[in-house]
């Protein structure tokens, strides 16, 4: 995984932008707040993130409160496109029970992958239950 | 003698019950330029003869959480007391350059950028304060937007009961079943708060979904 940040943070003049996949190991013992400031700084620096998982519905809260507040403080940074697809989305109740079961005693929603990019790179993430399209600028 | 102290007993126990009960705190939310602002202003003139807040065209319009306390609502002689608490749209990007298409000055744009992130910020605190939420969506927008689902998980983990309205029925872009098959597990009511179309039904919702508090 690379990192493209320079001394200064702040989105800067952009010449392309890579994707960085995160497996669920890496942020499963973080707390909320940790959680958070990592997927930021790798949004800030460029990325777009590919998460194996996804976010509780309060970090996913906490993430667009952080977001908000860096708008306007760091140059250049418009926000960001976020979207989840989820194994349970359209599934009927039985199957949405088996599943909870297996992310339980997995410890995270495994069948879950979070897509979160920075609004100047990423035009729009178009999300339908079974895809995600991603539109860069 | 004794029925008049008995009537006196139970008209104090009554009138204390009801003086003490608070008004239903009912919040808009939404994406912005959902329709959340027409549809509060549909409900607070219709039942209190003044409206709530601005609305226009361009997104972000409010960017400050609009009250209006005491408007009883009276569906098919059944009444009840809300505070409508109108809301800011909850966002993930805000670019001020967006503003600039509707023939803003910069200064302006930046400006109103700056106070729609205050106003989403503002938004999610309120979360915590409401009794019952309605969701305005647009029903001419794709509704897997994560805002929403966002949201409505949010609204979940905290028990507060949820209708999801999808506005903007009037519009032939408008699709009401891709909203009931994004939320199956809510009421969807497909009104034009523009037109006050459909407000019937979503009267009737809101006095069944007081029932859950």
């Amino acid at each position: 995984m690379t990192k493209k940040r320079g001394k200064k943070k702040g989105l800067g003049k952009l010449n392309g932008f890579s994707i960085q996949f995160l497996p669920y190991s890496e942020f499963k013992d973080l707390g909320s707040m940790k959680r958070i400031k990592k997927i930021l700084d790798i949004v800030l620096g460029n990325h777009i993130l590919i998460l194996q998982g996804k976010l509780k519905p309060s970090e996913e809260t906490r993430l667009i409160e952080d977001t908000m507040a860096m708008i306007g403080h760091i140059p250049n940074f418009k926000g960001i496109e976020l979207a989840v697809i989820s194994e349970n989305d359209g599934r009927g109740f039985f199957a949405k029970m088996k599943m909870g079961l297996a992310n339980a005693l997995a410890g995270g929603n495994l069948g879950a992958l979070t897509v979160i990019g920075p609004a100047t790179i990423v035009k729009e993430i178009k999300r339908n239950p079974k895809k995600i399209e991603l539109l860069v600028k | 003698m004794a029925i008049k102290i008995f009537k006196n007993f139970f008209k104090r126990i009554f009138f204390s019950i009801f003086k003490n009960k608070k008004d239903i705190k009912l919040g808009f939310y939404g994406p912005p330029n959902a329709g959340k602002t027409s549809l509060a202003n549909r409900i607070c003139k219709d039942f209190t003869g003044e409206e709530i807040g601005s609305v226009s065209k361009i997104p972000h319009e409010t960017r400050n959480i609009e009250f209006k306390e005491k408007v009883e609502i009276s569906y098919k002689g059944k009444k009840m007391v809300f505070k409508m608490i109108d809301t800011p749209g909850i966002a993930t990007k805000i670019d001020y350059e967006d503003f600039l298409k509707y023939k803003m000055k910069k200064k302006d744009a930046k400006n109103r950028a700056k106070e729609a992130t205050q106003g989403v910020i503002e938004s999610i605190k309120w979360l915590d304060d409401m009794d019952m939420v309605v969701i305005v969506l647009d029903a001419t927008e794709n509704p897997y937007n994560q805002v929403n689902i966002t949201i409505i998980g949010n609204l979940v983990a905290r028990k507060i009961p949820v209708l999801i309205v999808a506005n903007k029925v009037d519009l032939r872009k408008a699709d009401i079943k891709k909203i009931e098959a994004a939320f199956p597990e809510y009421d969807t009511i497909g009104i034009s708060a523009k037109y006050g179309t459909n407000l019937e039904e979503f009267y009737e919702s809101i006095f069944k979904l007081t029932k859950k508090l």
